[in-house]
């Protein structure tokens, strides 16, 4: 207990540690364990078997599903960039009065704290085949018949992820153009350079760290997400979250759990790469 | 930097502001759209054009539901939403100031709190499910799902308080140190209220993250229903949509009368503040 009164850091920091030891390392423990269980249609039977892998790994539905699971995240994390970037540039170089600059990125962040399940749902009576968006293209004469493709499909799943996750790009990437020194682009301009070389060869690299934090978080939210492929998707696609979600309504535990830890080790192995751009400590 | 930005603003500020303008539609477009759709008369369908317009799906939500539990699963909610936000405030408080010092095992436990908020959500919510089923408890609102939502609310305390504390100037503290404050003197009247208005900020996210959260709170909610669970369900199942459309409308206007108050209360923290120090802090 001396340690306790010597250094009150590890008093403060408990609560916080409890709820990680609890929540976060006991289930993915726990997540592992079970993922060499057995089961069957009423019970799981503790086990050491790698049946739920191997099954996992020769399945060529898993296969598909990682592949539409990296095509979501793909092209998700390339629009959200280039979305967010613009977005981010404008407001950090082109708004100079700082009451503006902060209200328009309240602006830009408040729906982070809205329901994204009623997010993603109000895309339905845009989209939809008689849709506001079929029916307005369809009264301006541009096409005969409704286009099918709006809603219920991969159009529709990327659309909703570039909605629901373009401000986990944009605030990031804000924050980090907030710290270039404005000298430095007067300077790059001075030295000669047009407005896009200096965007590419001085911003970017500066916000690079402000880059890669997004790109975590596009790139993990959609690794793992299940609810927007499937509402999106109406059911036509699956994600590998989406196969895990079924394996858990089918109370398949230890295929689930199977499935959840490739996931984790997917994404773990997506991270170290993108971590070897940032030092997160000196980004707050 | 004055010239430049005269310079520039020429220079793509007009696209620019276009891309910009289009974006914010992009981002609150669609909820308006059910907003409005909301306001429908009693035929009203799921798409336009409108039927009338009338407050007919907002009386029917307070009304007697036959299907789905609105009242139980909106208590739920905001019983959750608050414990999240009162444990995620106090808790990342303590830790932050616990960061200020360095201690064994800082370092693992920051990235470990990391880890919480990158893991996918479907992963917590499993493990957490498993894990209270294989200890032999039912998973409820109050225990599993609070339990997931400080997993996602807390990291974003953390780093909250990592911010604040990064740019703290320890010359206040100091100074309250010097003219014989105690420790408890110097957080109370000094610490405290500087960080007054990040803290509103922590509380604000604490609570509406888990107002809105779905995903790790689908294995752990038990038998019994959060309002975003609920939402979910009524989608799958859809009977009236146009009831659904009026429900997603209060729930949106909730958050963001939440958000206008959060932002309100900071602003008016700041101002008291600078009306007490006109040299401002």
């Amino acid at each position: 207990m001396r340690f306790l009164t010597a250094n009150p850091s590890y008093l403060q920091v408990t609560p916080l540690a409890l709820v990680i030891l609890l929540f976060l390392l006991f289930p993915v423990a726990t997540i592992v364990i079970v993922s060499f269980w057995d089961f069957n249609a009423y019970q799981l039977i503790p086990d050491f078997i790698f049946e739920n892998y191997e099954f996992l790994l020769t399945s060529s539905v898993t296969l598909s599903a990682y592949l539409k699971t990296f095509f979501y995240a793909i092209t998700t994390w390339a629009i959200t960039l280039t979305l967010g970037f613009t977005v981010a540039y404008y407001l950090a170089f082109y708004i100079r009065s700082p009451l503006l600059q902060g209200v328009l990125f309240v602006l830009c962040t408040v729906p982070f704290l809205t329901s994204n399940i009623i997010r993603m749902i109000s895309w339905i009576p845009l989209l939809g085949r008689n849709g506001l968006v079929n029916s307005t293209l369809q009264e301006i004469n541009l096409i005969d018949a409704p286009i099918e493709w709006l809603l219920y499909s991969d159009f529709a799943v990327v659309l909703a992820f570039v909605h629901l996750y373009t401000l986990f790009m944009v605030v990031p990437i804000f924050n980090s153009m907030m710290r270039i020194d404005r000298n430095l682009i007067e300077a790059s301009i001075d030295a000669g350079a047009s407005a896009f070389q200096t965007i590419f060869q001085v911003v970017v690299p500066l916000c690079k760290s402000g880059i890669a934090i997004g790109s975590i978080f596009v790139v993990t939210l959609v690794m793992g997400d299940f609810i927007t492929v499937s509402l999106m998707s109406g059911g036509l696609s699956a994600s590998v979250g989406v196969l895990i979600r079924n394996e858990i309504s089918l109370l398949q535990y230890p295929a689930a759990a199977a499935g959840a830890v490739v996931l984790l080790i997917t994404v773990l192995i997506m991270l170290s790469i993108m971590f070897r751009f940032i030092n997160i400590k000196k980004e707050l | 930097m004055a010239a430049l930005g005269k310079t520039k603003r020429k220079a793509g500020f007009i696209p620019l502001t276009i891309i910009f303008i289009l974006f914010i539609v992009f981002l609150y477009g669609p909820t308006a759209t059910i907003a409005i759709l909301s306001f429908q008369g009693p035929e009203g369908g799921l798409t336009f054009p409108m039927n009338g317009v009338s407050l007919h799906w907002f009386r029917q939500l307070f009304e007697e539901q036959q299907v789905g539990d609105f009242g139980g699963s909106l208590t739920r909610s905001l019983l959750l939403g608050l414990s999240v936000m009162l444990c995620t405030a106090v808790f990342s408080l303590l830790a932050g100031l616990a960061y200020r010092r360095s201690f064994k095992g800082g370092d693992a436990l920051f990235y470990l709190t990391l880890v919480s908020l990158i893991l996918p959500s479907i992963l917590i919510s499993l493990g957490i499910g498993i894990m209270f089923d294989r200890i032999g408890l039912s998973p409820a609102w109050y225990s599993s799902a609070f339990g997931a939502h400080l997993t996602w609310t807390l990291p974003f305390g953390l780093l909250i308080m990592f911010a604040v504390f990064n740019r703290f100037n320890k010359s206040y503290e100091a100074a309250a140190i010097d003219m014989g404050a105690t420790a408890w003197q110097t957080f109370r009247l000094v610490v405290f209220p500087l960080i007054l208005p990040s803290l509103i900020g922590v509380c604000l996210f604490g609570f509406t993250l888990s107002y809105d959260e779905f995903a790790r709170t689908l294995m752990t909610a038990g038998t019994f229903n959060t309002q975003p669970l609920e939402i979910y369900g009524m989608t799958t199942n859809v009977t009236t949509p146009v009831l659904f459309y009026a429900l997603g409308t209060m729930t949106t206007l909730f958050s963001f009368t939440l958000i206008s108050s959060a932002l309100i209360a900071i602003w008016a923290v700041r101002k008291s503040r600078a009306r007490k120090a006109p040299t401002g802090v």
